[in-house]
């Protein structure tokens, strides 16, 4: 029992610093990849609070499928979060330079 | 002014929050036992062996008792699926090669999937067929077998899905689950009703019409996100 406890509150740690690296990364590849990271430790945790059930679809759907569909958005995309205001024009060379990058 | 506002509107619902959350007693068993179940999860607990013989009470619960639920929300799938694929699949004519964002992938990757995907499609396949006996179910054995697909579209350039195959599989497999629904509404005057016999508990033929219900639910999911994955790796580049 004190042994799972441990798990989880190392695994806690692990997902809370993930998370914040998700939410402050500016290159959203990396950030994708992230919250696949949180998935793979949400399904571990719920294999361990006994919900195998949940920890399988997250497993399938939360890693593989919601990942990849998110990586193919982004490389229809651009890459790097725009640090840009909403109103701000595109400008077409900038917009090419980060695509490439 | 507008602070304080923001104050006092934060603090009534804060209030109001304590007090529906102090009634909750934490911690505390409020089942009951199974001759006696107080809530509706230990009555599921105590009935579901007697009643489906069905090992995985979740699988009972999902597929049976709240079987209708289900169906909601394998047509709100179905709706998501056929959404995304009308804005943005492009029908191929005859002979035209739509220009792809796929790019070959290396020969280790093409070997490997080549090796790894029956093994997984032999695995969502045993997740859904033994989804009243071990933890799984449709979805879950559905999207195993959606992440197979995506192995080989990502690592073979020239694999893709035949849509209008993917179209009737998943109408026969959503036609069969609202049959077997309506079957039971013929017989036993409910909707999804078990008509079958509940068979000895561990079996594989057991638990009535659950097992046949996820086989469908598996393999509408699997069409439908192969479906979905299919038309997103398509898309022309921009």
């Amino acid at each position: 029992m004190l042994f799972y406890t441990i798990v989880l509150i190392i695994l806690a740690i692990i997902l809370l610093g993930v998370a914040i690296y998700a939410v402050v990364q500016k290159d959203l590849l990396y950030a994708v990849i992230a919250t696949g990271v949180i998935s793979l430790i949400l399904s571990v945790f719920f294999f361990i609070l006994q919900a195998p059930d949940v920890a399988l679809t997250e497993a399938a759907i939360g890693i593989a499928l919601t990942t990849i569909i998110f990586i193919i958005t982004i490389r229809n995309t651009s890459r790097m979060e725009d640090e840009m205001p909403l109103d701000h024009e595109p400008n077409s060379e900038s917009d090419n330079k980060i695509e490439t990058k | 002014m507008k602070k304080l506002l923001i104050i006092l509107l934060l603090a009534v619902v804060g209030y109001f929050l304590t007090v529906s959350m102090s009634n909750i007693k934490f911690g505390a068993n409020r089942m009951g036992d199974s001759s006696q179940p107080k809530t509706v999860g230990a009555f599921y607990l105590s009935k579901t062996p007697g009643e489906l013989s069905v090992a995985n009470v979740i699988t009972a619960i999902v597929v049976n008792y709240r079987g209708f639920d289900t169906l909601g929300e394998v047509s709100v799938l179905f709706l998501a699926a056929t959404g995304l694929g009308s804005i943005l699949y492009k029908k191929k004519k005859k002979g035209e090669h739509l220009p792809t964002v796929k790019k070959p992938s290396s020969a280790l990757l093409q070997a490997g999937s080549k090796l790894i995907f029956p093994a997984i499609l032999v695995l969502g396949a045993y997740v859904f067929i033994h989804g009243h006996l071990t933890p799984g179910g449709g979805f879950q054995g559905g999207a195993i077998i959606a992440t197979g697909f995506l192995l080989m579209m990502m690592s073979y350039k020239d694999f893709t899905m035949n849509h209008s195959v993917i179209t009737w599989v998943e109408s026969l497999a959503g036609i069969t689950f609202a049959s077997i629904g309506l079957i039971g509404l013929v017989v036993d005057h409910s909707f999804l009703e078990n008509f079958l016999p509940i068979g000895r508990i561990n079996d594989l033929i057991s638990g009535g019409i659950i097992p046949l219900i996820y086989v469908a639910v598996g393999f509408k999911v699997a069409a439908e996100l192969s479906g979905v994955l299919d038309t997103l790796l398509s898309i022309k580049e921009k």
